[in-house]
C-alpha cells in the first residue's frame, strides 16, 4: 500500500513526532520507497511457520517476591530517579498542565 | 623504546604483568594520542582520569606482589551506548543531551571489574542506527584510512560503531566496545582492517546499554587481533539477572581455547551470498580465505541458506518495530532534552521535543516502526517478518547438519567516501546484507581483516558459527589471521 503524505501525518502524529507538511511531503516518497522494498517479503510461503518469539531458546526466570530483590534495579533511590530529569519538583517529575 | 600504543591488549597486560612498562606509561601513551586525534571525531567525551586510575590500580597491585587482574593495566574505548557512571552518555543524539547516568551498564561494570581504564566514550551512529557514522549528532567520525590514488576524500570508519574502529584503527586505544544490532560490530570493522565479533544473543548483558532492538541487541569487543577480542569477550560476557534474556551459562575461556588448526572443522560456504554486483576483489578474497582455511586443514562444503534474500527486509521490519517501541521512552520527561513551545500541552511537549531530539534516521526508523505496527498492517508487516525471521534461523540450522562455521565476506563493499550513500537509505541498508542474517538468528560471528583492496583499502571476512559456540568462530578466525598476515595500517595524517 502506497504511503502518502495523509498517511505519514498520521503514523507521525501516534509516533508523537512534530512534522511540518513540508516535512511530510519529503517524508512520503522516502517511506514509500522503503515499505516498496519491504514488500518482497509477501513472497515468502510462511504456511504453518510459527513467528519467532525468542532467537536463543531461554526460559523467563522468577526473582523473588520481595521489595528490592536487586538494589540497583529496586525503590528508595528517588533523587537519583529524577536527577536527568528537565524539570523536576517536591520529588517528582512536573510536566505541563493536563487537565484543563 | 617501541611505542606503547602499537601494543595490543595481550601485549600490554603481559608486559604491565611481566614489568616490561608500568600501566601507567600504557594509558598516558594512549591518552596523546587520543587528544592529538580530534579530526577523527572519534570520542564524544574523554575521561583521562579513568583510564590514569585504573592504570595506578594496576601499578600498585602488582607492586604489592598481588595477583594482576585479566584486563590489568589496558586502557580501552566505550561506545557511547553503555551507560556510564557520571559520565555523560548520549548515544550520539541530541534526545540525550546532557544526561548523565546515575548507574553502571553491566558490560561496562565488568570490564571496570577485570581491571581496564576508560579513555572516553565513543562516537556512534544515533541509537545505534546507521552503517557509516554519519547519523551523529554530534558530527561524522572519519576513518583513519584513505585511498591510495591520492584522493584525500573522508572515508566511512562503518557503522554503527565507527567511533570504536576509527580509533582502535588509529591506535588511540588498543580495543573497545561496539553493540551489533545488524552488523554494527562486524561492519565498521572490515572498513578499518581490525577484528570484532558479535556473539551469542544473550551472552553479554543488555542492562544499561542504551536499547535499540532489544531481540536483536549484543555488545561485543573490536581489537586488532583475534586474541585481543577473545580475552575482551571473557571479560564482558556472562550472566546478568538484571537482563531477561541474559544467558545462565559460564563464560568459556576462549582465549585458552584458542587454536588455528581447523582439523576435522567443515566450513561451509553459502552460495546465496554471491550477490550481484559483488567487486571482483571481495569475491577473490572470498576464495582467498576458503584456500586459507583448506590450509588450516578445514574441510570445504557448500551449504544453502535459501531465505537470505529475505534477511534485510524482514529486519528493517523487526528492528524498526522494536525501535519505535524502545524509543518511546525520550518524552522530555524524564531526562535528556525538553522542547516546550510557549503555551503548549503535554502532547505537543512530547512531539516538539522528540521533532527536535531525534535526527533524521532515527525518526525514519521509528516512523516505519510505527507504521509496521499500527492497526490493520500488523500482521501483514510484523508477523510475517518474525516467521521469515523462524525461516532464517531454520535455514542455518540446516546448515550445521553440514557444517561448523561459514565463511563469507562481511561487506558487499570497502569504506565508501561519506555522504556517498547518505542520500538513499536503501543503498546504505544494502551494507548489511551479509550481517544481517547472523544477527537474526542470534549467532555468534565475527570479521577479520583479510587484505586490502585496489585502492588499498581493508576487506574483512566473516565467520559464523553455532549457537554458543564462539569458540569455533575465534579459532576459523585466527586460522585466517595467522595467514593472512594483515599488518596494513593507515598512515598517520589527523
Amino acid at each position: 500500500m502506497p504511503v502518502d503524505i495523509a498517511t505519514v501525518r498520521k503514523i507521525a502524529s501516534l509516533a508523537r513526532i512534530a512534522i511540518t507538511e513540508e516535512d511530510a511531503a519529503r517524508i512520503a516518497p522516502e517511506l514509500d520507497n522503503i515499505m516498496g522494498w519491504i514488500e518482497q517479503l509477501g513472497e515468502v510461503d510462511c504456511t504453518g511457520v510459527q513467528p519467532m518469539t525468542a532467537v536463543i531458546p531461554n526460559h523467563l526466570r522468577l526473582r523473588d517476591d520481595v521489595v528490592n530483590a536487586d538494589p540497583l534495579t529496586g525503590g528508595g533511590i528517588r533523587d537519583a530517579v529524577l536527577a536527568n530529569a528537565p524539570q523536576a519538583e517536591h520529588g517528582f517529575f512536573t510536566v505541563p498542565k493536563v487537565i484543563e | 623504546m617501541t611505542d606503547l600504543t602499537d601494543l595490543g591488549v595481550a601485549a600490554i597486560r603481559d608486559g604491565v604483568r611481566d614489568g616490561s612498562f608500568s600501566a601507567r606509561e600504557v594509558a598516558e601513551g594512549f591518552i596523546a594520542n587520543v587528544s592529538a586525534a580530534t579530526a577523527l571525531n572519534a570520542f564524544l567525551v574523554e575521561t583521562p582520569d579513568h583510564a590514569l586510575a585504573a592504570a595506578d590500580a594496576a601499578d600498585a597491585a602488582r607492586a604489592a606482589g598481588e595477583t594482576l587482574k585479566p584486563l590489568a593495566g589496558v586502557p580501552i574505548g566505550m561506545k557511547d551506548l553503555f551507560c556510564t557512571n557520571g559520565v555523560p552518555t548520549t548515544a550520539a543524539s541530541r534526545i540525550l543531551e546532557g544526561f548523565t547516568p546515575p548507574y553502571e551498564s553491566t558490560v561496562s561494570a565488568n570490564l571496570w571489574k577485570a581491571g581496564a581504564g576508560m579513555l572516553g566514550k565513543l562516537n556512534l551512529d544515533q541509537f545505534a542506527m546507521g552503517s557509516s557514522n554519519e547519523t551523529s549528532a554530534f558530527g561524522n567520525v572519519i576513518s583513519p584510512w584513505r585511498r591510495n590514488t591520492g584522493d584525500t576524500a573522508p572515508l566511512a570508519p562503518g557503522g554503527s560503531s565507527g567511533g570504536s574502529s576509527s580509533a582502535i584503527a588509529a591506535r588511540l586505544c588498543p580495543a573497545a566496545t561496539g553493540t551489533d544490532t545488524g552488523g554494527s560490530i562486524r561492519q565498521p570493522a572490515a572498513f578499518t582492517g581490525i577484528s570484532g565479533i558479535k556473539p551469542t544473543y544473550g551472552r553479554c548483558s543488555r542492562w544499561g546499554t542504551i536499547a535499540f532492538a532489544s531481540s536483536l541487541d549484543q555488545a561485543g569487543p573490536m581489537a586488532r587481533d583475534v586474541r585481543d577480542c577473545a580475552i575482551m569477550l571473557e571479560a564482558m560476557a556472562g550472566f546478568d539477572a538484571k537482563d531477561a534474556t541474559s544467558l545462565d551459562l559460564p563464560v568459556p575461556a576462549w582465549e585458552a581455547g584458542l587454536s588455528g588448526d581447523l582439523k576435522g572443522k567443515r566450513v561451509g560456504i553459502p552460495k546465496e551470498y554471491r550477490v550481484d554486483a559483488m567487486p571482483p576483489e571481495i569475491e577473490a578474497l572470498w576464495q582467498q580465505g576458503i584456500e586459507w582455511l583448506k590450509d588450516a586443514g578445514a574441510e570445504i562444503v557448500e551449504v544453502s541458506l535459501p531465505h537470505t534474500k529475505y534477511a534485510l527486509p524482514a529486519y528493517y521490519i523487526i528492528a524498526p518495530a522494536e525501535a519505535s517501541s524502545n524509543l518511546a521512552r525520550y518524552d522530555g520527561v524524564r531526562y535528556g532534552l525538553r522542547d516546550l513551545p510557549e503555551g503548549a500541552g503535554l502532547q505537543d511537549m512530547y512531539a516538539a521535543t522528540r521533532a527536535a531530539g531525534f535526527g533524521d534516521e532515527v525518526k525514519r526508523r521509528i516512523m516505519i516502526g510505527t507504521y509496521v505496527l499500527s492497526a490493520g498492517f500488523y500482521d501483514a508487516y510484523f508477523t510475517q517478518a518474525s516467521k521469515v525471521r523462524t525461516l532464517i534461523a531454520r535455514d542455518f540450522e540446516q546448515a550445521w547438519a553440514k557444517c561448523d562455521v561459514l565463511l563469507t565476506p562481511t561487506a558487499p563493499s570497502a569504506a565508501f567516501a561519506l555522504g556517498e550513500k547518505s542520500s538513499d537509505p536503501i543503498a546504505m541498508y544494502l551494507n548489511d546484507v551479509f550481517t544481517v542474517p547472523s544477527s537474526l538468528a542470534g549467532l555468534p560471528a565475527m570479521s577479520v581483516p583479510g587484505g586490502l583492496d585496489g585502492q588499498g583499502l581493508p576487506l574483512g571476512l566473516q565467520i559464523i558459527g553455532k549457537a554458543l559456540d564462539e569458540q569455533s568462530v575465534l579459532n576459523a578466525g585466527l586460522a585466517i589471521e595467522q595467514r593472512a598476515g594483515f599488518t596494513a595500517r593507515a598512515e598517520r595524517w589527523w
